[in-house]
């Protein structure tokens, strides 16, 4: 009942005309970087977190801009994989899959409408487990001391290249990597400069914002400079006609118990470290088509239930990563590691004293998804053909406006020229990273928990006199290590199998972008 | 073989990390574990990935030929000349130049790259200048 007054006085944050007027904005925005290919939710979240700023907004507005902007772009996925066979952003892969054959038959707008449907369910009753499951996470959270946060953030490390990620090996080099830049600056505890080869400019340290927005916005960039006039080149696919937009109720209740099932299932994977939305939406379809197709007869050839399953899944992932993003201070997704990265950047710790310290901004962010998902189902099913109309901009004018809207909020935060070329070299080794397979999040993740790490066991280890065994001394720390350990070498055994299939959904459709 | 190499500027990475770090000069006030333990730990974890790489690599990427290497470098000295130019040149200017070059490489004809560059930068600066009172650079002439 205590979890209902919080959420009511939620509701009383977040019922401001600012913060609807914010909602709104970021429902619209984020569908419309979902569509767009080579913009998706993380990097369409770190192109305006600048711009949250320099907009001098409060903590709780800010967050409700940009988590709608998330919302958005999850619902603004689906749309360029129905019409155009490639996903607006990773998580949308999997609606390729029967969403484009449905749109061959001349049913793209009944797919949409669709989708958009299986996307509201989803991501609301996601938002509910949000409410019911983070407060408990907190009450465990808040046994948690240094050695034990110390295990934790190991635990994310390891999982984080979880089961998508090619080579653990890879995903462990860019967590080190991400550490490592981290430690450039000043020692927080000692005053003394750590990397900096006595670069003032480096004294403060990297900020992360940088590397956010070169790693993920200006490295899209040189990709699209890579792949231009290739098959992977959007601006020659066909359009197709859209047909009517109104779902029937028959199609509707044909697919509710997939859209129920599956977002449990999307919710579970979000909340799980390392998953994400992408996870989601490929277990979802996955386990829908063995469930309801054993035989292989409808799926992938335009069955509404592939379309309905994977889009309620990353949906309701969308909405699982928020959990431990918000209670554990550990976020699960690249792009709920952006949304980290804001609340660092606004001195919001997160984690479980975020709930007692400062309520409001949970509550308010939590009562500002739900009205946001509503206004996210009249703007994904009326006003569709309107962002179809966005798909129709071609990536040779929209990545430099991507390229320059990112100058633009990094130079806004901190007005020098230093930055914009340490975020060149971001952009830029983003690019090699990318082609080596490299996974970005741990990267990003490093950067921004580094030091919070660091300073996590020097202080168990001072506690204790020096005593390294206090990292596992608990059985609360033991659990987190056995976890982190079978997390980093499960996918190792069996992740194999499953990036397999994913890669294989893949190949079948194509030529499909990351 | 590409892996190899990276293993190997991996490897070097690490070394030169935990070199800096063994070098950091440690204040008569510091805690008992001290400024270098923790990045000692990240050299030995890049470390080991790098070797793993040397090992055993994924096969190697579809590298895009020495073209479009070109293009992707001479566009990052495009972006790095915009960093340096944006103070001296002024928002407006040097946004148009920089969009401009950009969509000419992504496909743009000639003229049509003048008019998108100095639509993107035109654009840029109503919403973000003149709506949302963002500070951008001013050169010169005043914006």
């Amino acid at each position: 009942m205590e979890t209902l007054g919080n959420l009511a006085d939620g509701f009383a944050v977040a019922l401001t005309w600012q913060n609807m007027a914010l909602a709104l904005m970021g429902c619209f925005l984020g569908t419309i970087m979902g569509a767009l290919p080579g913009l998706g939710p993380s990097n369409g979240v770190a192109i305006l977190i600048p711009l949250a700023f320099t907009l001098g907004l409060g903590p709780t507005p800010s967050l409700i801009l940009l988590t709608s902007v998330y919302y958005g772009a999850m619902y603004g996925g689906r749309i360029s994989s129905i019409l155009l066979n490639i996903p607006g952003d990773e998580p949308a892969m999997m609606t390729c899959l029967d969403g484009y054959p449905m749109a061959q038959q001349g049913r793209a707008g009944e797919a949409l409408a669709l989708s958009g449907v299986a996307s509201f369910v989803g991501a609301f009753f996601a938002t509910w487990g949000l409410v019911l499951l983070a407060p408990q996470l907190v009450k465990v959270a808040l046994l948690f001391g240094p050695a034990e946060y110390f295990a934790l953030f190991a635990l994310a490390f390891a999982t984080l290249g979880g089961i998508s990620s090619t080579n653990q090996a890879k995903a462990a080099f860019a967590a080190a990597l991400g550490l490592g830049l981290a430690m450039i600056g000043v020692d927080t505890q000692t005053g003394v400069p750590r990397f900096t080869f006595g670069e003032v400019h480096l004294y403060d340290g990297i900020d992360f914002l940088v590397a956010i927005v070169g790693l993920f916005a200006l490295s899209e960039v040189f990709v699209f400079l890579e792949h231009r006039g290739t098959d992977r080149d959007i601006s020659t696919k066909p359009h197709v006609e859209i047909g009517s937009i109104v779902p029937s109720w028959k199609l509707l209740g044909h697919c509710t118990p997939t859209m129920l099932r599956t977002t449990v299932l999307g919710f579970v994977a979000g909340v799980l470290p390392g998953a994400g939305a992408s996870l989601g939406s490929f277990i979802s379809y996955s386990m829908e088509k063995r469930l309801v197709d054993r035989k292989g007869l409808t799926f992938g050839k335009g069955d509404p239930r592939g379309v309905a399953a994977p889009e309620a899944g990353n949906n309701a992932a969308a909405g699982g990563a928020l959990v431990p993003m918000l209670a554990l201070g550990v976020p699960g997704s690249g792009t709920t590691a952006v949304l980290l990265a804001v609340l660092l950047s606004l001195n919001i710790t997160p984690g479980p004293l975020l709930f007692t310290q400062n309520p409001d901004v949970v509550w308010g962010l939590i009562a500002a998804l739900f009205i946001g998902n509503f206004m996210l189902l009249a703007m994904n099913i009326p006003m569709v053909g309107l962002f179809t109309r966005v798909l129709l901009v071609p990536p040779r004018i929209l990545m430099p406006i991507v390229a320059m809207v990112s100058f633009v909020g990094i130079y806004g935060i901190s007005g020098s020229s230093f930055d914009l070329m340490v975020m060149v070299g971001f952009g830029l080794m983003g690019w090699v990273l990318r082609k080596l397979d490299v996974p970005l999040v741990p990267v990003i993740l490093g950067t921004l928990l580094g030091n919070e790490m660091e300073v996590n066991l020097r202080r168990a280890v001072n506690i204790s006199d020096g005593d390294y065994t206090v990292l596992v001394s608990s059985w609360l720390t033991i659990g987190l290590w056995t976890i982190a350990v079978v997390g980093f070498l499960a996918p190792v055994l069996f992740g194999g199998l499953i990036r397999r299939r994913m890669r294989m959904a893949r190949d079948e459709e194509g030529s499909l972008s990351d | 073989m590409s892996d190899r190499i990276f293993g190997g500027i991996g490897l070097a990475l690490a070394i030169l990390f935990a070199w800096q770090a063994a070098t950091i000069q440690e204040s008569f006030l510091s805690d008992i574990v001290g400024p270098k333990v923790f990045p000692w730990i990240i050299a030995a974890v890049m470390a080991l990935a790098s070797v793993y790489f040397l090992i055993k690599p994924d096969p190697a990427p579809d590298w895009p030929r020495a073209g479009r290497l070109a293009e992707i470098a001479v566009a990052a000295i495009v972006m790095l000349l915009y960093a340096q130019l944006l103070p001296e040149l002024g928002f407006v200017i040097a946004t148009a130049l920089a969009a401009g070059y950009l969509t000419w490489r992504l496909g743009s004809r000639p003229v049509a790259s003048a008019v998108i560059g100095i639509g993107t930068s035109l654009g840029i600066y109503v919403v973000f200048r003149l709506l949302l009172g963002l500070s951008l650079a001013r050169g010169p002439l005043g914006f």
